[in-house]
């Protein structure tokens, strides 16, 4: 319950970071050139500026900032988050239809990613400087230093173009009409590209913290006990470097959260994949910015529930965080 | 009597590039059953390094280059990591300095307990919480089933040593290695720890190696004593010959330099006011906000009323978190009071902010504990000591001459100033710091624990540097220690403070002689060697 | 002088030196190297590359030459993460400063601001940033820096707060220095190292940064950058993949020899892992 009763409380105070955010984005779109509304006409092939005029009536865009302000901090609260003009639907609408793939993209890939990074982190520790140390921080070095997109285009040249194993982008084969069994396998074969693409840069951070948390809790005084306990090296890594190694990766873990969604931009790009980053490229493009402010509240939303999540976890493994801080 | 174990010429080589080439050299120790050992020496002597060669755990940099390390017909050094995990815990326990750290963090005590009986027998869960709460009652834990439970973090210092000893006790072993085991515990809890130590090992009949710098605590505990300097035995013998009649001159320092409990007879003391501190108080307020629980309110200091006087010592001495730092601080102004005066003639120093209170900072100065962290490492100690002075608006020609005479007053080469505080020991570091308090020319100096980060020997040079430099200067020196037989060699008078209250305060030699509050008392009745 | 010598002696830090220098003198002579606008028509479009010929990395979709936009996108890579580090270090140190130094509500105020910085994936914000500034190469990089500060300054909190209640900092406060004097003369220099080492860290993330809107198409399109170039690349992946596999490959070791140099400087600065 005190686990609980702590994170309740990081929750609330992530309230106003929220709310400094929103104002300031809302501020700083202000100042963007064209809105929506000149987008729309441009699209339209042009127009007059009374029609301009009874469009900008029609969105709400007429009033003063501030009070354009309070009127999109309360529909927010009401989980409203404005209409497209572009999409012509409610932005919410296009997000939550969009928010499965990006969804499925973050969760496969920062599990893959933690979990491989988290054994292969354990194996170069156990035997630090050995060859198979060596070769894991090298790939580790040169997967962290890899710009995602371009691993994901040299994917598809090999895996998609040369071998012809894996469809080169989409969500699922619409024209095959798939069902059941077999549409998950067909989304699987979508997914399985982007997934390794994204884990195996993330991957390499988590492999890196975990070794350098493994070393470091190594050379505490209590692993010296549990030496001077008499337990094996395995003992020892499991019963008492592990749990204590963990607790960075938690950490990093809440840190990284956003910038896997910002990799996922880039990705669903790359690998045309109907999800939020790609819609948030799409509407810069056509400066849709009543659905950029969308997907900004929505990611800013994901990044704190993901946090939330993080603490819960971290709470867990280390009993001092809920004796000291509630 | 049988001996346990034996350590035969043992030498052991320390990495190319340290500053000797033995950590332990042609060191030959035996272990008899039924007797606690106590290996003396100063940090870098090698006596922690003989603990660790016993138990196989010697740092990877290090080398044995020579002599063997029997137990019963066992070789140790030629043990394979597998069999050495058949005598590390079920043949020799060891215990640390630091409890805190010595424990998993994220494990309670009684699972870290019951580990021992989970990696060397058969014994079912049960059975081993059972054995485990058992051994909890045996080292004294007033609540068992409550700290097998609780995580070392919600365990006092004095607590989890116990754990640390009960894991240790857990199979029953031979040996029992203790290392500095009640260095960082107060003295009323080592006093604690040292008895059940000797208990233990009473009843048992185990062998106890005993590693301390600390002679007060060889005459608490040892049967036979090892004096070691620089990696070599220069005494050994049984633990009252060497106490009493030492030898060697090493030994004769080193028992020299652990000051006598009884104070010298009061001297005349000067009654010019320098400094009167009336109802200070400090309040820690920890929780509250709008989601938190109820606050948590802290009284560190609580209505503190004393006068220092010129060219007098007044010691504060107190254990952790009686709130005498705390005390030194809110009057040295690092920390703002709550309440109360600290006047200096018509000036109250502690209501002073910002400039006024920079212009009057120079009333007050202090010297700090560690001798590593109070000295900026990227900055001269020219530029250290000067510093202040420079601030003040003094020109740095003027300061710099004012440095050396500083540097000269302390017992420093004036030559040194362009140096860096790493190319210092620390004893010499500890004058920087003194010089570097005394370039304002402070009324009153406070000095918070100046020497406990000290070896012994270097402990007494600095005191009597700042028992002559008060006396030269007609300096108040405002004194905080936990080490009462420093407080009274130092003091004229002294101030006991527990929880934050000042519980009992006169002359020294009073106090010493007839302390009124029962705290006084135990805290006297805990001082090793006392007896 | 120690940390030089450390920094030498390890094989992996010499060989990111020696990479990041050559990259470097690429960038410094991009204009011997290839004086003409390496965006301009260079020849027949869509060449593979070939060291026999005039185009040693062959031609892209609009005939221009891969070998100089490479070069000349060094230039542009370097200067754009160069600054744009600069920038975020110098956000990050104030901020951290402050907040770790002053402690209290100061704290809390800029904890909340750059928390707030911390919940929009940066990649998101910049894209924000970039519809409000445009595209031109100098507001890229100020974009870039101000998306990058948040973690520099939580590193510069951290170390200000374990600095400040060191005793040597207590010291300066008892002998009346001034606030400002204590944080920039004192207490900064120490705090330096860490900061610096981590400085290799925001340079990578903004070389991807850029390289990640280039590829977009959201950056500046009147620059060489290899961005920009595998976004083209993109079109002809099928069959011209080198187009978009070569400017990669540039980005790939650039990163991967900051990285190293960062990683060899923090071995040499932290003598803690020196012996491992």
């Amino acid at each position: 319950m005190l686990i609980l009763q702590l994170a309740v409380k990081r929750l609330m105070s992530s309230i106003p970071t929220l709310l400094i955010l929103l104002v300031g984005l809302f501020l700083l779109l202000q100042l963007a050139p064209g809105d929506t509304v000149d987008a729309l006409i441009a699209q339209l092939g042009g127009g007059s500026a009374e029609t301009a005029e009874e469009l900008r009536r029609y969105y709400g865009l007429d009033g003063s900032t501030m009070a354009r302000l309070l009127d999109y901090l309360w529909r927010l609260v009401r989980l409203d988050l404005g209409f497209s003009a572009i999409y012509d639907k409610p932005v919410a609408t296009v997000i939550f239809e969009r928010l499965p793939v990006t969804l499925l993209l973050m969760v496969l890939s920062l599990s893959f990613a933690f979990i491989m990074g988290m054994l292969l982190g354990i194996i170069s520790a156990r035997k630090v400087n050995g060859w198979l140390d060596t070769i894991l921080s090298l790939l580790g070095m040169v997967f962290y230093a890899t710009p995602a997109f371009w691993l994901g285009l040299m994917s598809i040249v090999i895996f998609s173009i040369r071998l012809g194993w894996l469809p080169p982008g989409g969500y699922y084969d619409i024209l095959a009409g798939n069902t059941g069994l077999a549409h998950v396998w067909d989304v699987t074969r979508h997914m399985l590209q982007p997934t390794v693409t994204l884990a195996l840069i993330y991957m390499a951070i988590y492999l890196r913290i975990m070794r350098a948390s493994m070393l470091e809790v190594s050379t505490l005084d209590f692993v010296r006990t549990a030496r001077a306990k008499g337990l094996s090296r395995n003992q020892i890594i499991r019963h008492h470097i592990l749990r204590n190694a963990l607790l960075p990766m938690i950490t990093i873990m809440g840190l990284q959260a956003g910038a896997i969604l910002g990799g996922s931009v880039v990705i669903e790009s790359v690998f045309s994949l109907p999800g939020i980053g790609k819609l948030a490229y799409e509407s810069v493009i056509q400066r849709d910015l009543n659905m950029l402010l969308g997907i900004v509240f929505v990611s800013a939303l994901m990044v704190i529930v993901v946090n939330f999540v993080v603490d819960l976890i971290y709470a867990y493994l280390d009993p001092r965080i809920t004796s000291e801080k509630v | 009597m049988t001996t346990l174990a034996k350590i035969q010429d043992l030498s052991i080589a320390l990495p190319k590039n340290a500053d000797r080439e033995f950590a332990v050299e042609n060191l030959s120790v035996d272990i008899h059953k039924g007797e606690i050992v106590c290996v003396v020496g100063e940090s870098g002597s090698g006596k922690s390094m003989t603990a660790s060669a016993l138990m196989g755990l010697l740092p990877d940099e290090l080398t044995v280059t020579s002599g063997r390390i029997m137990l019963g017909d066992l070789n140790i050094l030629q043990q394979s990591e597998q069999q050495m995990r058949r005598i590390r815990g079920p043949r020799i326990g060891m215990i640390f300095q630091e409890p805190m750290t010595a424990l998993n963090p994220l494990r309670t005590a009684g699972d870290q307990i019951a580990e021992m009986f989970r990696a060397h027998t058969d014994l079912k869960p049960d059975q081993q919480k059972f054995r485990a709460l058992d051994l909890l009652k045996e080292v004294g834990i007033p609540d068992p089933e409550l700290a097998y439970r609780a995580y070392p973090h919600e365990l006092s210092g004095g607590q989890r040593q116990r754990v640390m000893i009960a894991m240790a006790l857990a199979l029953e072993p031979e040996i029992l290695i203790a290392d500095e085991p009640t260095t960082a515990l107060d003295v009323t809890v080592q006093a604690q720890i040292l008895e059940l130590i000797r208990t233990i090992q009473q009843r048992s009949g185990m062998g106890v190696l005993f590693i301390t710098h600390d002679f007060s605590v060889v005459s608490e505990i040892a049967d036979r004593v090892i004096v070691m300097q620089h990696g070599s035995i220069v005494e050994s013998g049984n633990a009252r010959d060497v106490l009493e009649n030492p030898q060697h001159s090493y030994t004769k320092t080193l028992i020299a330099a652990v000051p006598g409990l009884i104070p010298p007879p009061p001297r005349d003391l000067s009654r010019q006011v320098v400094a009167e501190v009336s109802s200070l108080s400090k309040t820690y307020r920890t929780g509250g906000g709008v989601f938190g629980r109820a606050r948590r309110v802290t009284h560190a200091v609580r209505d503190a009323n004393f006068t220092l006087t010129e060219g007098a010592t007044v010691g504060i001495v107190g254990e952790s978190g009686s709130g005498k730092s705390t005390l030194a601080r809110c009057i040295v102004r690092l920390q703002s009071s709550d309440a109360g005066q600290v006047m200096f003639g018509d000036v109250d120093f502690a209501a002073l902010q910002g400039r006024s209170l920079r212009e009057n900072r120079h009333l007050v100065q202090m010297i700090f504990q560690d001798p590593y962290g109070s000295l900026n490492p990227r900055r001269t100690v020219g530029d250290l000591v000067t510093q202040g002075l420079v601030a003040r608006g003094m020109k740095y020609s003027d300061a710099l001459a004012k440095g050396q005479e500083l540097f000269a007053l302390v017992g420093l080469d004036p030559t040194v100033m362009d140096r860096m505080p790493h190319q210092f020991s620390g004893g010499q570091r500890q004058r920087v710091g003194i010089a570097r308090a005394l370039a304002l020319e402070p009324r009153l100096l406070i000095a918070d624990e100046a020497v406990s980060a000290l070896d012994v020997s270097v402990q007494a040079q600095v005191l009597d540097l700042l028992v002559d430099l008060r006396d030269r200067l007609s300096l108040s020196i405002l004194f905080i220690t936990h080490d009462l037989r420093v407080a009274a060699q130092v003091c004229d008078r002294i101030i006991i403070m527990q929880r934050g209250e000042i519980v009992e305060q006169g002359l020294t030699a009073d106090v010493f002689a007839n302390p009124s509050h029962p705290y006084t008392r135990s805290l006297l009745a805990s001082v090793p060697g006392a007896a | 002088m120690n940390v030089l010598r450390y920094f030498a002696r390890s094989p992996a830090a010499m060989f990111g030196l020696v990479l990041l220098g050559c990259i470097i003198g690429f960038a410094l002579f991009a204009d011997v190297l290839y004086p003409k606008n390496p965006l301009g028509l260079a020849g027949r479009p869509l060449q593979w590359p070939d060291l026999t010929s005039r185009f040693l990395l062959g031609t892209d979709a609009s005939g221009r030459d891969i070998a100089a936009q490479l070069v000349h996108g060094a230039r542009t890579t370097l200067i754009m993460a160069g600054v744009s580090t600069v920038i975020a270090i110098a956000i990050g140190i104030v901020i951290g400063a402050i907040a770790g130094f002053y402690g209290g509500w100061v704290d809390n105020l800029l904890m909340r601001i750059t928390e707030a910085f911390q919940t929009l994936p940066n990649f998101i914000l910049l894209l924000v940033l970039v519809v409000v500034v445009g595209s031109t190469m100098t507001s890229v990089t100020l974009a870039i820096g101000v998306v990058s500060w948040p973690p520099v300054a939580r590193l510069t909190r951290a170390e200000f707060l374990s600095l400040r209640s060191r005793e040597f900092v207590q010291a300066c406060r008892a002998i009346g220095l001034r606030n400002r004097w204590i944080i920039f003369r004192e207490i900064l220099p120490n705090a330096l190292p860490p900061i610096i080492v981590y400085g290799s860290v925001v340079m990578a993330l903004a070389i991807l940064l850029e390289s990640s809107l280039a590829f977009l198409e959201l950056s500046d399109p009147n620059v060489a950058s290899w961005g920009n170039l595998i976004g083209h690349g993109r079109k002809v992946l099928r069959s011209e993949w080198y187009v978009a596999a070569i400017p990669g490959g540039a980005i790939l070791l650039t990163i991967l020899a900051v990285n190293l140099v960062g990683q060899g400087l923090n071995d040499a600065l932290n003598p803690r892992l020196r012996n491992r």
